[in-house]
């Protein structure tokens, strides 16, 4: 079975087409629970995101904050293992038709297995992989792996980064460009931070792939001036704390999503 | 005063991607790719700089206390199957352990780089209080992450952190020790790099720091290998050295490593490899990526790092440095692990029969040194780093001998 990178091509390409930014949402894996994080994933696409995200828990999340450590804590307690991390993609790809990503940290797929990992994330339907410790120089291996199984690549670009650098990451990408709003770890600010804006200019000069930002963007006003430069808008830390705000109700993450959809289709 | 050998030429490596073999690299995120490649080549423009050398040079010998001394230990030595065994001093340095000459060396670096806060880490609070000591000697700004843990154990090094005017951040995550504040201080990395240097305290973390702090430290060697050759006319048979991510055991092997003697590195091995309470990554460990490079690390099946156990906290991390991970592999050094009895019987050993209270740290390379003399047998020659001083152990020891148990 082929991996649906081209899945999440063609969602990106319509809602480009339509006129807006395409809403990405996300959560790890086991949080609150394995079935648990099903049906909340099942709730955000239904309630209008596009494209999920879906978190493999690492026990050393570097550029994560205090509210997806709390989430990936609980999950690595309770258990949470790779495949339950692919049964969640299988699930909530199977539901819903829509395209889901895993994100990860790249040691456990280093020790799992490249080629393996590559196998089974296509197998259960993914569309590809966001790799934020992975440098491009690295990523060789794993490109060959994801280019057979047609699966994305998805580096995490900085403010930080120079043109040059820019460039070099954007051609060994593949599906988007994840551009990281600000200089710091996943978490909610209180404003959208004025540097996503100009990286995600710098980055159109020497790219033609959709471009989503993500990091420190919690509320529906940040998603909509996001939305006015960027392709897609990438939320994860809100919707865990919604959960972790009602942790008996998998469905919590709806309101917000539903919030965070109108205020794309606005703009 | 020194020769600028503790700058070695590029034979022992690392490539110019970080690699020592298989080992090493830079797995980080882009927000750090500018910052990392600036510390490299800002090292690189400074360590052929003689203003640079000799400032630094400077700080080793009118600040830190350099070179420190070699110690032959007689009266220990009985109990090291009469071996002759000298001690490198390094607890004579400002500060009290080896840390204090890698600090000093970043420090400056920081300043040329025009950055006016730094930020560490630190396990045992050793390299804490030497961060918090050099960033008040320039003038910086100075924030140490500390995991709960060990500042309870090491609540000493934290009220001199403190007095040093350094704020110490508790990291409450994880295992609440080094693993875990490392973790904390490259996320606060990630948002200041813009006027922060992470001062990293050990041989491990993404290119360039293990090959930087390694030269940083290198200068131990450098002055043991001629202090001994002066006092006993050759080259020792065994040089040991406790390893934690493996700075102070770098600094004194590296400068033997085209010699026949033999490096031995004793790893923290807790309540034994038999449980699962250790820090011995090399011995019990598989290759893996922690912290920015690829080295040995304990982990599960699945790549999720596994808690170390440690007596000592400089000790008590599931990672070690690259360098040290290909030196295993090519078995030009051999790792050995050290139960937490064993340092500690060292430790008292050292106290009573010498007068120096060694950190339960280096007390990991005193008991291997006891078990390597008993090997070598009175013709051996022991070059043995005493990495830091007792002083912020007493707590720690004093309730481990009165039958508490760590
Ligand atoms: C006195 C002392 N020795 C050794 C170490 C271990 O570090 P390394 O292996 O980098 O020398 C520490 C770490 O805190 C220390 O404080």
């Amino acid at each position: 079975m082929t991996g649906n990178l081209d899945l999440l091509t063609a969602t990106l390409a319509k809602t480009r087409a339509e006129g807006r930014a395409a809403l990405i949402g996300g959560l790890p894996a086991g949080f609150p629970t394995v079935d648990g994080g099903v049906t909340a994933l099942r709730a955000i696409l239904d309630s209008g995101a596009d494209i999920i995200e879906v978190g493999l828990p690492h026990s050393d999340p570097i550029l994560d904050g205090p509210v997806i450590q709390t989430a990936v804590d609980q999950a690595l307690r309770d258990g949470t293992r790779i495949a339950d991390v692919l049964h969640t993609v299988r699930e909530t790809h199977a539901a819903t038709g829509k395209p889901v990503l895993v994100m990860s940290y790249w040691n456990p797929i280093d020790r799992y297995g490249v080629a393996r990992f590559c196998a089974e994330l296509a197998e259960a339907g993914g569309a590809g992989c966001i790799l934020p410790d992975l440098p491009v120089q690295e990523s060789a291996h794993w490109r060959e792996h994801a280019t057979a199984h047609h699966l994305a690549t998805v580096f995490v670009v900085a403010p930080s980064n120079t043109d040059a650098r820019l460039r070099e990451v954007t051609a060994a990408t593949t599906g988007f460009v994840y551009a990281s709003a600000l200089m710091g770890v996943t978490g909610a600010r209180p404003t959208l931070s004025t540097s996503a804006a100009t990286l995600v200019e710098r980055l159109r000069r020497g790219t033609d792939l959709p471009i989503c930002v993500g990091i420190g963007i919690s509320t529906p006003a940040q998603a909509a001036q996001a939305a006015t430069f960027a392709d897609g808008v990438i939320v994860a830390s809100a919707l865990v704390q919604t959960l972790l705000d009602t942790p008996t109700d998998p469905t919590a993450p709806r309101r917000l999503t539903t919030a965070l959809a109108t205020a794309l289709h606005q703009t | 005063m020194f020769d600028h050998s503790f700058f070695p030429a590029a034979k022992h490596g690392p490539t110019a991607d970080g690699y020592f073999g298989e080992f090493g690299g830079k797995f980080i995120p882009e927000a750090l790719t500018a910052a990392v490649d600036e510390v490299a080549a800002e090292y690189e423009r400074a360590k052929v700089d003689p203003a640079f050398t000799t400032e630094f040079e400077h700080l080793l010998a009118h600040y830190a206390g350099r070179p420190t001394a070699l110690t032959e230990v007689p009266r220990f030595a009985e109990r090291a199957g009469g071996a002759r065994v000298f001690l490198k001093r390094e607890d004579l340095n400002h500060t009290g352990s080896h840390k204090i000459s890698n600090v000093l060396g970043q420090v400056l670096l920081t300043k040329r780089m025009g950055k006016s806060r730094v930020i560490a880490e630190t396990g045992a609070g050793s390299h804490g209080v030497a961060t918090a000591t050099a960033a008040a000697l320039m003038g910086l700004e100075c924030v140490v992450y500390m995991g709960e843990v060990d500042m309870a154990r090491q609540a000493l090094n934290v009220a001199r952190m403190e007095l040093l005017g350094a704020t110490v951040i508790p990291v409450k995550s994880g295992s609440r020790t080094l693993k875990d504040a490392i973790n904390e201080t490259f996320r606060d990395w990630v948002a200041n790099v813009e006027t922060t240097h992470y001062v990293f305290g050990t041989v491990a973390g993404p290119h360039p720091f293990p090959a930087m702090i390694r030269d940083f430290q290198r200068v131990i060697g450098v002055e043991a290998r001629t202090q001994l050759l002066d006092r006993t006319g050759r080259q020792p048979d065994a040089i040991i050295a406790c390893v934690g991510g493996g700075s102070n055991a770098i600094g004194l092997f590296h400068p033997f490593l085209d010699t026949t003697a033999r490096l031995i590195g004793c790893e923290a091995a807790g309540h034994g490899l038999t449980t699962d309470k250790h820090a011995a990554s090399l011995s019990a460990g598989e290759p893996g990526i922690l912290h920015g490079s690829r080295s040995y690390v304990l982990q599960d099946d699945e790549g999720q790092i596994t808690e170390a156990h440690s007596i000592s906290a400089g000790l008590d991390y599931p990672g070690i440095g690259p360098e040290h991970a290909h030196l295993h592999t090519t078995g030009r050094a051999e790792y050995r692990p050290v139960t937490d009895t064993a340092a500690m019987r060292a430790f008292r050993l050292l106290a009573v029969t010498e007068g120096i209270i060694p950190a339960i740290e280096s007390a990991h390379a005193l008991a291997g040194a006891l078990e390597v003399g008993a090997e070598l047998g009175p013709d051996g020659l022991l070059l043995v780093s005493l990495s830091g001083r007792g002083d912020k152990d007493m707590d720690t020891a004093t309730r481990y001998f009165s039958g508490a148990t760590a």
